[in-house]
């Protein structure tokens, strides 16, 4: 039975989750969440596994009503999120009780919220996946976007943790222009040597209002091709950057077709993705060459703070209970910032 | 086909092994043997393989496997020769009602090519077609091997909504549409069977390296064939031969 309203859907809230693995060669694009980093993050704070589904929100944020009492977290993009008209801390799980609303306006920064809840959405997996691929109508909440009062169904888990926090020091700065890693290849051959300068030249590219779940289309500098623009299609990866004959790159997202027939020039290195993620039109990236021996040291490296991320947030969750209304206060003594639960006790 | 298998990185997490850089039958054959191959030994830390007309991408956890050490367990694998016994090939019948509301492009296609309708038929039926990879939307199959002689060039404006099933010709090329979707390509006819189905493990009914043949069924088979496909007890009919029995 559903216990979430949905009275506002926002622009677009889709249910997504780590994608279909495994089902490409069926011509199935893999979908998924856009930003893994604050997708594992919203799951790791309420207590989930990794993979659970979440909703993803881009632009303008839903309006939730809760029907039943819940561990909610929210990540990525800063919506202003507020239970019962009351601005709430993001990066950190908190309980919505039953008749609370959370809503959430517009981006002020970064461009995709992630909403997890303690538990599991309950929608129907299609090829091990709960993910939403829009443009075939499959997956995720009816093969579509949320619309306004539609109703969610969670099953909630005891086990989901309230009060867990990640740390301020590890919350992504979304900025307007950014640095975004890429590895030359696999058809790098095909392009001239002023043209690959074109595409890690520091005057980058914009963003251009052609960009969403499917891929982004940039404007700038022309990259120049030696003869052909066109190869025999072949596979194409989350961050494949493919150019067509106009010389304008496109960055491949989420939602992307399996395979291609443009040349690719580079691929956006993994752990730069879900920056890329959060730019919005008319942002700008500057991409930067490193090998592949460099993209796995970096890789690496990734993997070893997210895993020092997890054990952080997992050793912040205090031992509490709301027995009453309760006020959180933020606290700073010598410096060191102190998130205090405060409440009446009888 | 390249005399040496080229491996070139797509980012950090996937590589193309690329066989070759033409749409030929002995690539897809290296292909799906590597294929074979790669789904006898599991190399650990590969998570996804996607074959298409001339590459293998493979797509790998850098964290469980190290680039050259994945390189050089494919090189191995791909030099060893396949165990060249009868190699078996798989042919799926598909039933294709022709013409009228179901391929209402198919006089244009006999006229384009100064034929009769049933000529376009003969030749559409006559011969087996190689699915070279899938690929476009969820079950889109590329055929290889259609006959120049009712080859025919696209729609001048693509039509809105084609009903899956739909059977068409593009160019030189032949295939149909598994769901619904916009299209531009000649519609000659339509099958009731059902080319991609979510619910069903595997979602597909064809795979990269089968050989499809299309059969001509009258209305009252085709209403008889997408009833028993409605209640799920209509089986397709696929010939496993050793090749004599392709027809090319």
């Amino acid at each position: 039975m559903s216990n979430i309203k949905v009275l506002k859907a926002g622009f677009f809230t889709t249910v997504q989750d780590t994608g279909r693995i495994g089902y490409q060669k069926f011509g199935m694009p893999v979908a998924g969440v856009m930003d893994s980093f604050s997708y594992r993050v919203a799951n790791c704070l309420v207590g989930n596994d990794e993979k659970e589904a979440v909703l993803e929100a881009a632009f303008l944020g839903p309006e939730l009503e809760f029907q039943e009492g819940m561990v909610v977290a929210i990540t990525g993009a800063d919506m202003r999120p507020r239970l019962n008209g009351k601005e709430i801390p993001m990066w950190e799980s908190f309980k919505a009780a039953k008749g609370d609303k959370l809503s959430l306006g517009g981006i002020v920064k970064g461009l995709r919220t992630y909403i997890a809840f303690g538990g599991e959405i309950c929608v129907e997996e299609v090829n091990n996946s709960k993910s939403t691929f829009v443009k075939s109508g499959i997956g995720g909440y009816k093969g579509r976007k949320l619309m306004d009062n539609d109703a969610l169904a969670i099953k909630v888990s005891a086990a989901a943790v309230p009060g867990r926090r990640m740390e301020q020091k590890y919350i992504p700065e979304y900025k307007p222009r950014n640095k975004i890693r890429a590895v030359l290849g696999p058809q790098d051959d095909y392009f001239t040597e002023e043209g690959i300068n074109a595409f890690f030249s520091p005057y980058g590219y914009k963003i251009t209002k052609e960009a969403d779940r499917m891929g982004y289309r940039l404007e700038g500098e022309a990259i120049a091709h030696k003869d052909k623009a066109d190869i025999i299609s072949d596979g194409a990866t989350f961050g494949a950057v493919q150019v067509p004959a106009n010389g304008q790159p496109i960055i491949l997202m989420a939602d992307r077709q399996t395979t291609g027939g443009y040349t690719k020039i580079a691929a956006v290195i993994s752990t730069d993705l879900p920056v890329l993620a959060q730019m919005s039109p008319g942002n700008e990236i500057i991409f930067e060459k490193v090998t592949l021996q460099e993209a796995h040291v970096i890789y690496r490296e990734y993997e070893r703070k997210f895993a020092e991320i997890k054990a952080q947030i997992c050793s912040s969750y205090k031992k509490y209970e709301f027995i009453g209304p309760s006020k959180k206060m933020r606290l700073i003594v010598n410096g060191i910032e102190y998130m205090a639960d405060v409440q009446r006790i009888e | 086909m390249y005399k040496k298998i080229k491996y070139l990185p797509l980012g950090d997490k996937a590589l193309v092994m690329e066989f070759g850089n033409e749409i030929s039958k002995d690539i897809n054959a290296k292909i799906r043997n590597v294929m074979r191959q790669l789904s006898e030994v599991e190399i650990f830390g590969i998570e996804e393989l996607l074959p298409t007309y001339r590459s293998i991408m493979i797509m790998y956890e850098p964290l469980k496997i190290e680039y050259e050490n994945l390189v050089s367990k494919l090189e191995m694998l791909s030099d060893t020769k396949a165990e060249n016994g009868e190699e078996e090939i798989r042919i799926v019948e598909i039933p294709t009602l022709y013409g009228n509301e179901y391929g209402p492009d198919i006089e244009y296609v006999a006229d384009h090519n100064h034929i009769t309708v049933d000529e376009v038929i003969k030749i559409h039926t006559g011969t087996d077609y190689l699915v070279y990879m899938l690929g476009f939307t969820p079950g889109f199959t590329y055929l290889g091997g259609m006959s120049e002689k009712i080859a025919t060039p696209r729609l001048p404006s693509p039509r809105t909504a084609i009903p899956a099933g739909s059977v068409g010709i593009a160019g030189s090329q032949t295939g149909m549409y598994p769901s619904e979707t916009p299209g531009g390509w000649q519609l000659i006819g339509r099958t009731p069977v059902k080319l991609y189905d979510p619910e069903s493990e595997p979602p597909v009914l064809l795979n990269a390296g089968d050989y499809v043949r299309y059969v001509s069924v009258n209305q009252q088979e085709y209403d008889e064939i997408q009833r028993m496909v409605k209640e799920g007890r209509y089986e397709i009919k696929i010939i496993i031969t050793g090749g004599s029995e392709l027809r090319e």
